[in-house]
């Protein structure tokens, strides 16, 4: 009984990522790196998923992990010659392991909003460092550095272009995803689960909550750190923006767009919230020159904030749709 | 100027800093322990009460009427805030209440942008007089600044104390269904929490305009610092949280006297850290029984 809906869900994830391994080749430059873009900021929120969808905690401190993977990835690419990707990543993952380990540690002894705001105020402590050392991190300019080349040392070396860097990203999110989801069917993920579901119960049974949360915490972190890594080579730089805790909101908003608790849904969200806001950012410009062929002129409207209706669209959602697109999709197939 | 007389005048100045906060940290802490709402976007009332009172300044004339006018428009914004996004999630998770307020964080931070542009604006300060301490001019606004949150807050307390919707938040904030249930109008007590809370914020905002200057952004340092504020101090408790304000911000006065002020808020964090791990509950509360 229960083969076919997993025989089901094999097809559908070749066929989407099959669509996803050729859509590159219909798509023209740009378009083809704002894919990357999704890709990425779409491992970040499926990340912060493990922590608001399993565990029942809501993060906004994930700029810290996504931030500091940045920033380890640009120190290694900096300070090593030739610059290694793969010391990118390990430098990378290893900043946003200790941060996330740092943050784990104080911030799961607090529950729901008290977590919230604890990871919120911390992602915060590593943006003002961040900012004001200007010496190692280059302050509010952050860093520049060169892309590396893909390649194995002494095998072989090519150069990343953005179709070949495109396929990279998929194939880490990919790995990715097949590693997170195999992670929530675990007993492991099984538990978290109960915490979300009943957190006294579940320490009544016997599991060591708080251990399981700092392992879920940085879990999470590292898959942050990961989607940092691969933001810093896709962009070749590192800045404090990246830290603050904006992206953090924008994570989560991410999540609640595509649907909680399904791993896939944040990367919905992610392409969904990304996509609007930049048919929003060109839409009021070309209003506005469409008024001005007819002879009416609207002062501000060129300059409109995009961000205003993508808020209100945000506000909306939260309040009618709390399970996201997906959850939505999901009650409106079933129907 | 000895050491001394450094660290007594960055006293004042962290009196004044914290009483300032504690009126934001107020606002924020009577939403959150009486409505369960954190408000994210209380950083951006503060900011549009500045912004209207430097309109209003500027068309009257009047800081006086400024402060007053900015208080009323923002907090009748608060209430409009709240029937429309906050009043559809009673009853449901807090967390949705984070979520949809940094919803209403970004629509109000984008609109400040777009409607006053980038650069700041300058709030004339009502008085202009200075008093000399250890050879240092020191403004009588300060002074005034922080007798006058002084006097808010407590007029805060007196409303929670005596009046008739006083005695119906506090009601409301013990048990809201028995209230309920005894009639009370638990939805407009909570609009009216919120529109108070926005209030606050709101002429908070304008009091601390003409020490810093206005633009689009200065709402997020102060909500970041109130949360700070109002964990150290307990969740939702009022006494905890003024504490708290005027602690911390004594903090990062002395700090100051040593690193640039930028890098002393990280006194405030770990602050904040030392507290959790201390006393996750607040450190100006007592041990809950």
């Amino acid at each position: 009984m229960t083969r076919r809906p997993t025989f089901l869900f094999w097809i559908g994830f070749c066929a989407v990522l099959a669509l996803l391994i050729v859509a590159p080749f219909a798509l023209p430059e740009f378009w083809r790196r704002f894919l990357a873009e999704i890709l990425i900021w779409g491992l970040l929120a499926m990340s912060s998923d493990i922590l608001i969808g399993y565990t029942g905690m809501v993060s906004f401190g994930h700029s810290a992990f996504f931030g500091l993977g940045m920033y380890g990835a640009a120190a290694a690419l900096l300070t090593t010659r030739p610059p290694s990707l793969w010391l990118a990543f390990l430098y990378g993952l290893l900043v946003a392991a200790a941060v996330a380990a740092f943050v784990a540690y104080f911030s799961t002894r607090l529950r729901d909003i008290y977590f919230a705001i604890t990871t919120l105020i911390f992602s915060q402590i590593f943006y003002v460092i961040i900012f004001t050392w200007t010496e190692v991190t280059g302050g509010e300019n952050g860093l520049t550095f060169s892309r590396p080349a893909l390649g194995i040392p002494g095998l072989f070396s090519l150069p990343f272009t953005t179709l070949t860097l495109y396929w990279f990203v998929l194939a880490v999110l990919t790995a990715s995803y097949l590693v997170l989801r195999r992670i929530t069917q675990s007993p492991f993920g099984m538990v978290l689960q109960s915490i979300r579901e009943n957190e006294a119960r579940t320490r009544a049974i016997g599991y060591p909550v708080e251990r399981y949360k700092i392992v879920a915490v940085m879990l999470s972190g590292l898959f942050a750190g990961l989607a940092g890594v691969l933001y810093a080579i896709q962009n070749r730089f590192a800045a404090p923006d990246f830290v603050f805790f904006v992206v953090s909101g924008e994570t989560v908003i991410y999540n609640i767009m595509g649907g909680i608790g399904t791993l896939v849904g944040p990367i919905v969200g992610a392409g969904a919230f990304l996509l609007l806001r930049e048919g929003l950012s060109r839409l009021f410009p070309y209003l506005a020159s469409v008024a001005a062929q007819h002879g009416i002129v609207l002062p501000g409207l060129a300059e409109f904030p995009h961000l205003i209706p993508l808020g209100l669209v945000f506000i909306a959602m939260v309040i009618f749709m709390p399970q996201g697109l997906l959850g939505f999709a999901r009650r409106w197939l079933n129907k | 100027m000895t050491l001394l007389e450094q660290i007594l005048i960055q006293t004042i100045n962290g009196i004044v800093v914290g009483m300032i906060l504690a009126l934001v940290a107020s606002g924020l802490t009577l939403i959150f322990g009486i409505m369960d709402v954190v408000n994210f976007a209380h950083g951006e009332l503060f900011m549009l009460g500045a912004y209207v009172g430097v309109i209003t300044l500027a068309g009257t004339g009047s800081f006086w009427l400024a402060l007053i006018v900015a208080t009323l428009m923002i907090a009748a914004l608060g209430a409009a805030i709240h029937v429309t996004t906050l009043r559809p999630l009673l009853g449901r998770d807090p967390l949705n209440t984070i979520l949809a307020t940094f919803g209403v964080s970004l629509v109000l931070q984008n609109y400040a942008l777009w409607q006053f542009g980038p650069v700041a604006r300058k709030i004339q300060e009502p008085i202009t007089g200075q008093f000399t301490l250890f050879y240092l001019d020191y403004p009588w606004y300060r002074v005034m600044i922080a007798l006058l949150s002084a006097a808010i807050i407590g007029g805060l307390w007196l409303f929670l104390k005596f009046s008739t919707y006083g005695v119906w938040i506090r009601a409301t904030t013990q048990d809201r269904l028995m209230a309920q249930a005894m009639g009370i109008p638990v939805p407009r007590v909570l609009t009216i929490v919120f529109a108070i809370g926005s209030g606050m914020a709101a002429a908070s905002g304008v009091l601390f305009g003409p020490l810093v200057g206005v633009n689009h952004a200065m709402g997020l340092d102060w909500v970041l610092k109130a949360f700070i504020v109002v964990v150290v101090g307990g969740m939702g408790n009022l006494v905890g949280s003024i504490a708290a304000a005027i602690f911390v911000s004594l903090m990062e006065a002395y700090a100051s006297l040593w690193v640039s002020p930028s890098q002393a808020i990280i006194v405030s964090f770990v602050v904040l850290i030392l507290t959790l791990l201390i006393r996750p509950t607040g450190l100006f509360v007592p041990t809950p029984k």
